[in-house]
C-alpha cells in the first residue's frame, strides 16, 4: 500500500535564506511520526509545507498517494491541532467544531452525528455551549482535537500542542494522545522540541537540526544508536555522556584510554574489534554506568573513579565524575556507597556505547 | 530609646497632614481648570436662553432672569444662513446624510484593510501599510486643491455624495490603522485554522475577524464621527448652497447678521451643531479608552 505520507527531496526557502534542505521522509497508515529538534531547526515550517499553509521551493509532498504539492489546506484531507489552540473565540465549543463542516456545506444531520461522536470520544460533552474563554487549557486542547477529528482526516499535524501547559496537565495529555493513536490507528505528525515527548509518543522519529534531518527511526533505533553527535546529544535525559579517548586495536580487542584529571588514564577494552581512529569520542548513557557487582553482564568493564557531587533524586542517585576533561554522569541506584570525594568502582557497559569521530560527529560502530 | 519611639510617633502624623494638605491642593487645582473649562459652556447655554435685552443690559455670567427658548426656536428654523432662512434644520439633517454613510464605508473599507494587512502578509504589504500611515498625517489643506480637482472630474462638486467620499477617503488612514493595530495582536494560527476548516479570505473575515472587532469598531466609530460631524474645513470647500453641513451653517448664521448681533441664537445655534458628537462622548467614551485598549483573544 502507498505510503500515507511522502515526502520527496523538499526544499524550503524564505527569500535568500534555506529553512528546509532536502527532506525525504516516508510514513505509513497508522504511523506516529515525531519531527523533533531545537528551536528553529524548521520542524515547524516542514510541518506547514505538509499542511500547504506554505508553499514550497523544490520537491514534493504526497498525501495519501495523491501530489498534493499545490493543492490548498482544505483539500488535503488533513487535520491540524496548533499549540496555541487556535479555537475560534466567538464561537460556542459547538460551533467551532462544526464550523468547517458548516464551511463545506455538510448538512445539518449527519453535523450533529458527528459533533456527538467525537465530544464523547474526547469527554467534552458537557463544555458543548461553552465559549473558549471560558474553558481551562486541558478543554480547550481536547476541543482543539475534537476539531480535528471530526473532519476524519487521513492525517493528523500537531504543532507542539503540549507547550502551552503545566507539566502535569502535560503528561496527562500526552498519554490522551497516545491512547486516541491507538484506539482510532490514525496517522500523525507530531513537532516538538521536547524530546521526551517525542520517546514516549512517536513510532518513527526524525530528529531535525538547521534545516537538516539528522537522522530517522524508531525511539529505540534514535535512542540505542545515534547517527551523529548531535542526536546522541539531544534525545535521552539526562544527556548521554560524549567523552574524549583514544582508541588502538589490540590483541583483546579494543583498548580504550580515557584521560583523568588524577594521572593515571581509565583503560577499557572493548571485546569486539573496531577499526577505530586514534582519536574518538565514547557515547556512554548514565544509564550504562552503574555500580560494579556481580549482576554486571559480560560486556561490562570495570574501574575506579573518583566521585565529584553525588546527587540524590528518588528513585536514582546521580554520581558526576570527570573523565577525558568532561563531567560524566551515571545512574546509580538509590542505595549506592558513592560519596564525594572517595573513589567508587563502577562498571561501563561497553556493549552499549557509541564511538563517534570527533571532525565529522559521524557514529562510527 | 524614648526618643526614638517619640520622633517615630511623631513622623507619621506629620506624614498624614502633609497628605491631606497635597490632597486639597490637588482637587482646587482640579476644580480650578474644570471651571475654567466648563465656563464658556456655561456662557452659552445661559446666553442662548436669555433675551436680547437681557443680554445687552445683564452680566456675562449671570443666570437668566427669565428663561426663554425663542432663541432657540430662531436657531432652529428662522435664521438666516445667506440668502435663506430656514435655521439649521436642513444643515443638520446634511450633516446626518454625510456622517453616516461616510462613517460607516471607512469603518468597514478600515476593517477590510487593516484584515489583509495584519493577517495576509504579501509582498509589499508593509509598504503599503507605511504609505496608509503616512496619509493620516498629511494636513487637510494640502488634500484640498487635488481633492477638488478630482471631484470636478467625477462630477460630484458641492454634492452630498461628494464629501461623503472625501471624507471616506480622508479616514481610511486612520480606521486602517486602528484595525490593524488590533488584528495584528490576534495570532496568525486563527487564520491557519479557517485555512484548513477551509474557510476563505471573505468567510474568514466575515464570520471570525468582525465579531472580534467590537472594541476597535467601536473606537473606529466614534474617533469618525466625531471627526465627519465636527469637520470646518472640507464642508466649506467642498458644498454649495443646499449641500452645506451644520459647521458651515453656524459660520454663515453668525458671519450674516445685518444691524444687531443676536448672540442668544448664535448661541443656540452652536450648541444645536455640537450636541451630536457631545452625546457621543457622554455616551459611548468610556467605550473609547476600553476599546483602544482592549485585548482580542485569550486563548
Amino acid at each position: 500500500m502507498a505510503p500515507i505520507l511522502e515526502i520527496n527531496n523538499l526544499y524550503k526557502s524564505y527569500g535568500s535564506i534555506e529553512i528546509l534542505k532536502d527532506i525525504n521522509v516516508s510514513i505509513e497508515q497508522g504511523d506516529f511520526l515525531v519531527l523533533v529538534g531545537p528551536s528553529g531547526c524548521g520542524k515547524s515550517t516542514l510541518l506547514n509545507c505538509i499542511a500547504g499553509l506554505e508553499p514550497i521551493s523544490g520537491g514534493e509532498v504526497h498525501i495519501g498517494g495523491r501530489d498534493m504539492t499545490n493543492v490548498s489546506p482544505k483539500d488535503r484531507d488533513i487535520a491540524m491541532v496548533f499549540q496555541s489552540y487556535a479555537l475560534y473565540p466567538t464561537m460556542t465549543v459547538a460551533k467551532n467544531i462544526t464550523f468547517g463542516m458548516k464551511v463545506r456545506g455538510v448538512d445539518q444531520a449527519t453535523q450533529e452525528k458527528k459533533l456527538a461522536y467525537v465530544a464523547q470520544q474526547l469527554q467534552i460533552e458537557q463544555l458543548l455551549n461553552r465559549k473558549p474563554g471560558h474553558l481551562s487549557g486541558g478543554q480547550r486542547q481536547r476541543v482543539a482535537m475534537g476539531r480535528a477529528l471530526v473532519r476524519d482526516p487521513k492525517l493528523f499535524l500537531f504543532d507542539e500542542p503540549l507547550s502551552n501547559l503545566d507539566a502535569k496537565l502535560r503528561v496527562e495529555m500526552r498519554t490522551e494522545i497516545k491512547s486516541l493513536h491507538q484506539r482510532l490507528g490514525a496517522s500523525m505528525v507530531y513537532v516538538t522540541h521536547d524530546q521526551i515527548e517525542a520517546m514516549t509518543l512517536a513510532t518513527k522519529i526524525v530528529v531535525m537540526k538547521g534545516g537538516i534531518i539528522q537522522q530517522i527511526g524508531t525511539p529505540a533505533e534514535i535512542y540505542n544508536h545515534p547517527a551523529n553527535l548531535f542526536v546522541a546529544d539531544f534525545m535521552g535525559s539526562p544527556a548521554m555522556n560524549l567523552i574524549p579517548a583514544k582508541a588502538r586495536s589490540d590483541s583483546a580487542g579494543t583498548r580504550i584510554e580515557i584521560a583523568r584529571k588524577s594521572g593515571e588514564p581509565m583503560v577499557l577494552t572493548d571485546r569486539k574489534n573496531l577499526s577505530l581512529p586514534e582519536n574518538v569520542i565514547i557515547g556512554v548513557r548514565p544509564e550504562n554506568i552503574a555500580d560494579a557487582n556481580a549482576q554486571s553482564g559480560s560486556d561490562s568493564q570495570e574501574a575506579d573513579c573518583v566521585i565529584d557531587i553525588v546527587e540524590p533524586a528518588g528513585a536514582d542517585t546521580y554520581a558526576v565524575m570527570e573523565l577525558g576533561g568532561k563531567h560524566v554522569t551515571a545512574r546509580l541506584h538509590a542505595e549506592t556507597t558513592a560519596s564525594p570525594g572517595v573513589m567508587q568502582r563502577l562498571a561501563f557497559d561497553l556493549g552499549k556505547v557509541s564511538y563517534f569521530a570527533p571532525d565529522t560527529g559521524l557514529r562510527l560502530n | 530609646m524614648v526618643e526614638l519611639s517619640m520622633t517615630q510617633a511623631q513622623a507619621p502624623a506629620e506624614r498624614q497632614t502633609g497628605k491631606i494638605a497635597l490632597r486639597w491642593v490637588l482637587y482646587i487645582v482640579l476644580v480650578l481648570f474644570a471651571l475654567f473649562y466648563l465656563l464658556p459652556l456655561f456662557v452659552m447655554l445661559t446666553t442662548s436662553l436669555k433675551s436680547l435685552e437681557e443680554i445687552r443690559t445683564g452680566d456675562l455670567i449671570a443666570l437668566p432672569r427669565e428663561v426663554t427658548f425663542a432663541a432657540w426656536r430662531t436657531a432652529w428654523s428662522e435664521a438666516c444662513t445667506g440668502i435663506q432662512c430656514e435655521g439649521v434644520r436642513p444643515f443638520f439633517w446634511n450633516s446626518v446624510l454625510i456622517a453616516l454613510p461616510a462613517v460607516a464605508i471607512s469603518t468597514l473599507l478600515g476593517a477590510m484593510n487593516g484584515y489583509v494587512v495584519a493577517q495576509w502578509s504579501f509582498r509589499g504589504a508593509n509598504l503599503f501599510f507605511s504609505l496608509m500611515l503616512f496619509g493620516c498625517f498629511i494636513p487637510f489643506q494640502v488634500v484640498l486643491l487635488p481633492m477638488a480637482r478630482v471631484l470636478g472630474l467625477m462630477g460630484m462638486a458641492g454634492t452630498i455624495p461628494g464629501l461623503i467620499f472625501v471624507h471616506v477617503i480622508y479616514g481610511l488612514g486612520f480606521t486602517t490603522l486602528f484595525f490593524r493595530n488590533y488584528y495584528v495582536s490576534i495570532p496568525s494560527e486563527l487564520t491557519k485554522a479557517a485555512k484548513v476548516d477551509g474557510a476563505g479570505f471573505f468567510r474568514i473575515f466575515w464570520s471570525i475577524f468582525l465579531p472580534l472587532s467590537l472594541p476597535i469598531i467601536v473606537v473606529t466609530v466614534i474617533w469618525q464621527f466625531t471627526q465627519i460631524w465636527n469637520d470646518f474645513l472640507f464642508g466649506v470647500s467642498f458644498s454649495q448652497a443646499g449641500t452645506q453641513p451644520v459647521t458651515v451653517a453656524l459660520n454663515n448664521i453668525v458671519n450674516s447678521t445685518t444691524g444687531i448681533k443676536a448672540y442668544n441664537v448664535d448661541m443656540a445655534a452652536a450648541i444645536i451643531a455640537g450636541l451630536p458628537t457631545l452625546l457621543v462622548y457622554v455616551i459611548a467614551g468610556k467605550y473609547f479608552v476600553r476599546g483602544l485598549t482592549a485585548g482580542s483573544v485569550k486563548g
